[in-house]
């Protein structure tokens, strides 16, 4: 009997300190989750956006926070694991009752968190280039989707500048992301006038780190009297040992330029640049570009980081302008309330580091410039050409039949993320 | 007195200036105009600077194509730098005269893109077609094969003329027999042409004849170039088989490096050590370390660090392997479903141990200079240093290791415990002892396998995991506990997958191959070469 009632007394004394904890907590601070695998495979990348997450969530707070509450960072370790993504984003939402999250950066795990997100009805961003073909009422997309930086690549290196190429090799490891940015891309450079014979897909996996064959492949295929590209969609690690094997084959830029669409300051940290100078990466962000918002942001991290030899990428620029969009929709809204700050969040404006204003459109995506650099000798890119204005984000490429038909608009009438037809008409 | 001083100087130099031939000043003009020419007037510039026939031409040509040519940020002055330590020398690319030190901040790139390299390397070409230094003749011979213009053909004739080294000789003949049939009216010289390029069955002629058909008007010339075609595309084809072998045998070298560590731990002793792959990624993080020392205290001596990485890779992942087997592996011997977890669980805190010490991103290691670049064979074909090295050192490891089990007292025991081990205990071998250092030994050798690996793969906390499943590959399919069998395992699992690649992709070629192996071990299942060992027995 005793036993039982001082069991009943304990948990009622941590139920009720919870439940005061817990509205205390909710009460004083504004929660901001984080989603990014601190470990794993992924961790090489996702680190680096967790810790620009939170120097702009303390920064925020040195200027007094927001509604005359402090943030405050929840951050959780998925640890490169798909299925863990939706385990953590579900604690984040129902545990820590977070008001909004910024996280993930493949595909699958976003994939693996969007039914959580949309069945609890809360806030991602996403910050990283993707493969479009998506738009979720409760995702922001501030990557690039294809025709943000795939086609502008492609009609570059069509451009005299760019060497003017005439047959393809498409590069790119085997998931979802490089499979359906080829296949836009063959879409496109067929309605370009160039037939399937002149394009070469080919895939390997996560990884990969002998290249001999492709390259040769590759070498021989550019031998057939046309100038030849290589559009790269080649993850993450993969990378290294494949610009090694070109370097050492002698496979120069001005022959058979490479321009890749995975590869920014941080992967080509870890490389000895020298062979692969004048290749190509396109972006809406690089480092060397010179504004004062980017010499600030780039001076503020180094403060932040303590390394004057990190990097600044562009799935950080991203989060940058995403949490600030954020942090004005809440201002607006005056609430942190998931469908006000979502009506707020259309139209929103705010300065892209490049220059420039970046633009959130009805369709979740943003409207940014895009830049084609060069790599440099030091790691760097360097901007060799960019897009006159700001090009719009397309959920549903126009390159491909089926999708073509589709509209993404969160505004009435339209609505919805896939429609033919806007759902309220009268 | 100061400003009359200035103004002597002033007057000097302004008359210093007048007696400069005119085209010195034009040559300044233009090169100042590069800091804000757009793309069309930097080929302009170059076409300009060239035709200056100014000694410096071709050096200030060189500096702007290999990003050297900057300009200070104050006063627009034109400068070719040079790096010396941290800061920048810079030079006057005109008289080649020291300007002095300047920080980076305050230059500014001359940029040039992709289309402007080519204008100049044609460029080049040009200039230094008689060139003194012989490397640069045969650089510009094949620039001049690239470029293709009827301007160089008298050029290239008075070159062949002159030149006296074959090598560079018949290059130039190419660029000429090239140059001619891209550009030259007569039927009969175009004819010639083909057939002299015919002897050269390399990718570059494939890809020039294979332009011809489509914008040659004379149908005999067309079916010249398709006939000689045909020649060259099946002399690469039988090129290309060779190159594939050689990828084969690389490919093999690397499997057998990352695999005979194995060998010894799971193949000799029976113990399935998940956390080979970390053992092999601590390997190349030794060599990043030292690495590291010998760009902070002896920067000249780096083409050095990879033979100092070898014997420190052996010892940290050696040591590491003795304290696995010490500290866990002892107590789980017979019991391989415990042992694969334990192994597991230790291979995933070693790769959080080095992503919390040194960061996860990758690490940048070096190439030693004669590791660097290729070797063109012929029709094609290239191989290149590091691969060539690679294959030299999987064999050399192996040879060694195959010694030193044969030949040492501790080799014998080693053997002996493997074989029967309470005959062996009774005969006074402590095999406690034996197992530590078999353990280490194959972990050493794992280790100096990393070495390796760092030179052709990035240097991540998961670099080991991509390595894993192919080592048990190696072995099992092999033979479990013959070294000789994870040669020919290595290598003919390597010269598969390189041949099946082309037709069926990497990740098919994968995919079968792994299907094979399981089939294989159906009907075989102790692998190539069965041998008598503990895991045998047990």
């Amino acid at each position: 009997m005793t036993n039982k009632l001082r069991t009943l007394a304990g948990a009622s004394v941590i139920a009720l300190t919870t439940f005061f904890t817990g509205a205390v907590q909710a009460a004083d601070t504004i929660k901001v989750g984080v989603l990014h695998s601190l470990s794993g495979t992924m961790a090489i990348s996702e680190t680096t956006l967790k810790d620009t997450m939170l120097m702009l969530i303390q920064e925020q707070n040195k200027k007094g926070g927001l509604l005359g509450k402090k943030l405050e960072a929840v951050v959780v370790d998925p640890a490169s694991n798909w299925p863990l993504f939706a385990e953590k984003a579900k604690e984040l939402i129902l545990k820590h009752k977070v008001d909004v999250v910024f996280g993930n950066w493949t595909s699958v795990s976003r994939k693996s968190v969007l039914p959580v997100f949309e069945e609890f009805n809360s806030m991602l961003f996403y910050p990283v280039q993707y493969e479009g073909e998506e738009s979720s009422r409760n995702v922001f997309y501030t990557g690039a989707s294809p025709n943000q930086q795939a086609i502008p690549a492609v009609e570059y290196l069509m451009s005299k500048d760019g060497g003017g190429a005439k047959r393809w090799v498409l590069l790119g490891t085997d998931y979802v992301y490089p499979r359906t940015t080829n296949k836009i891309l063959r879409a496109f450079l067929n309605a370009k006038g160039v037939k399937d014979a002149d394009i070469m897909e080919n895939y390997t996996p996560f990884g990969h780190s002998d290249w001999q064959t492709i390259v040769s492949q590759v070498k021989k295929f550019a031998s057939a009297g046309k100038k030849t590209a290589v559009v790269s969609t080649i993850n993450g690690d993969a990378n290294v040992p494949f610009y090694k094997e070109l370097g050492n084959q002698g496979i120069k830029a001005e022959d058979i330029p490479v321009v890749a669409f995975s590869v920014g300051e941080e992967e080509l940290a870890g490389l000895d640049t020298k062979p692969l100078v004048g290749h190509l990466t396109a972006w809406n962000y690089f480092m060397s570009i010179e504004t004062p918002e980017n010499t600030a942001f780039i001076k503020k991290w180094h403060a932040f980081i303590k390394d004057k030899k990190r990097v600044t990428n562009d799935p950080m620029e991203a989060h940058y302008i995403g949490f600030n969009m954020w942090t004005q929709a809440v201002k607006q809204a005056g609430t942190t309330n998931v469908d006000a700050v979502r009506q707020a969040m259309y139209g929103q404006k705010f300065k892209n580091l490049t220059g420039g204003i970046a633009v959130m459109n009805t369709n979740h995506h943003l409207s940014k410039p895009v830049v084609i650099g060069e790599i440099q000798e030091d790691g760097q890119m360097e901007t060799v050409w960019r897009t006159k204005g700001l090009v719009r984000g397309d959920a549903w490429s126009n390159f491909i039949p089926e999708s073509a038909k589709l509209t993404a608009d969160w505004t009435f009438p339209w609505v919805c993320g896939n429609c033919e037809k806007p759902k309220h008409l009268n | 007195m100061k400003t009359v001083k200035y103004l002597i100087v002033l007057c000097i130099s302004i008359l210093g200036l007048g007696t400069l031939p005119a085209s010195a000043v034009s040559l300044e003009e233009t090169i100042s105009s590069l800091t804000k020419a757009t793309t069309e007037q930097k080929i302009q510039a170059v076409n300009d600077i060239s035709a200056s026939g100014h000694a410096k031409a071709a050096d200030i040509l060189q500096a702007l194509g290999s990003n050297k040519l900057y300009y200070k940020r104050s006063s627009k002055k034109v400068v070719i730098i040079k790096k010396s330590g941290s800061a920048y020398l810079l030079l006057d690319p005109l008289t080649a005269k020291e300007l002095g030190q300047s920080a980076k901040s305050k230059l500014k790139k001359i940029r040039v893109n992709n289309r402007i390299r080519v204008v100049i390397r044609g460029v080049l070409g040009s200039l230094r077609l008689l060139s003194k230094d012989p490397r640069l003749r045969l650089k510009a011979a094949e620039s001049l094969f690239k470029l293709q213009a009827a301007s160089s053909i008298t050029l290239l004739e008075k070159a062949i003329a002159r030149e006296t080294n074959k090598k560079i000789k018949v290059k130039m003949e190419v660029a000429l027999a090239a140059t001619v049939l891209k550009t030259s009216s007569s039927t009969e010289k175009k004819l010639v042409a083909i057939k002299l390029l015919a002897n050269h069955a390399v990718p570059e002629v494939r890809s020039l004849l294979g332009s011809i058909p489509g914008t040659e008007k004379s149908e005999r010339v067309k079916n010249e170039a398709l006939k000689a075609l045909q020649d060259i595309e099946s002399s690469l084809e039988f090129w290309n088989g060779v190159g594939n072998i050689f990828q084969g045998i690389s490919l093999g070298s690397v499997l057998l490096l990352s695999a005979v560590g194995l060998a010894i731990t799971f193949g000799v002793m029976g113990v399935i050590n998940m956390a080979h792959g970390e053992l092999v990624m601590l390997g190349a993080y030794t060599t990043f370390v030292v690495q590291e020392v010998f760009r902070t205290y002896f920067p000249e001596a780096f083409g050095f660090s990879i033979a100092v990485a070898i014997p420190a890779a052996f010892v940290v992942a050696g040591a590491f392997g003795i304290a696995i087997e010490r500290g866990i592996i002892r107590y789980l011997y017979g019991r391989p479903l415990e042992t694969l977890l334990a192994t597991w669980g230790v291979s995933l805190i070693l790769q959080q141990l080095v992503r919390t010490v040194f960061g996860p991103t990758n690490q940048s290691v070096g190439n030693p200079e004669w590791m660097a670049g290729a070797v063109e064979i012929m029709g094609g074909l290239v191989l290149t240093y590091n691969r060539i090295w690679i294959i030299v050192f999987s064999l050399l490891v192996l040879s060694l290791l195959m010694l030193f089990l044969r030949k040492t007292s501790f080799g014998l025991q080693m053997r002996a415990v493997t074989q029967n081990r309470p005959m062996a205990s009774s005969m006074g071998i402590k095999t406690g002892y034996i197992d530590a250092l078999t353990f280490g030994l194959g972990s050493g050798v794992a280790g100096i396998a990393g070495v390796a690996l760092s030179q052709i793969d990035n240097v991540s906390p998961n670099l080991g995991q991509a390595y894993i499943i192919d080592s048990f590959m190696v072995v099992v399919f092999g033979g479990v506990g013959n070294l000789w069998g994870t040669l020919v395992g290595a290598f003919s699992l390597g010269i598969v997958n390189k041949f099946l690649e082309p037709f069926a992709g990497a990740v098919l070629a994968k995919i079968f191959v792994l299907i094979a192996i399981i089939l294989f071990i159906q009907k075989r299942p102790r692998g190539l070469f069965a041998l008598k060992g503990r895991a045998v027995e047990n």
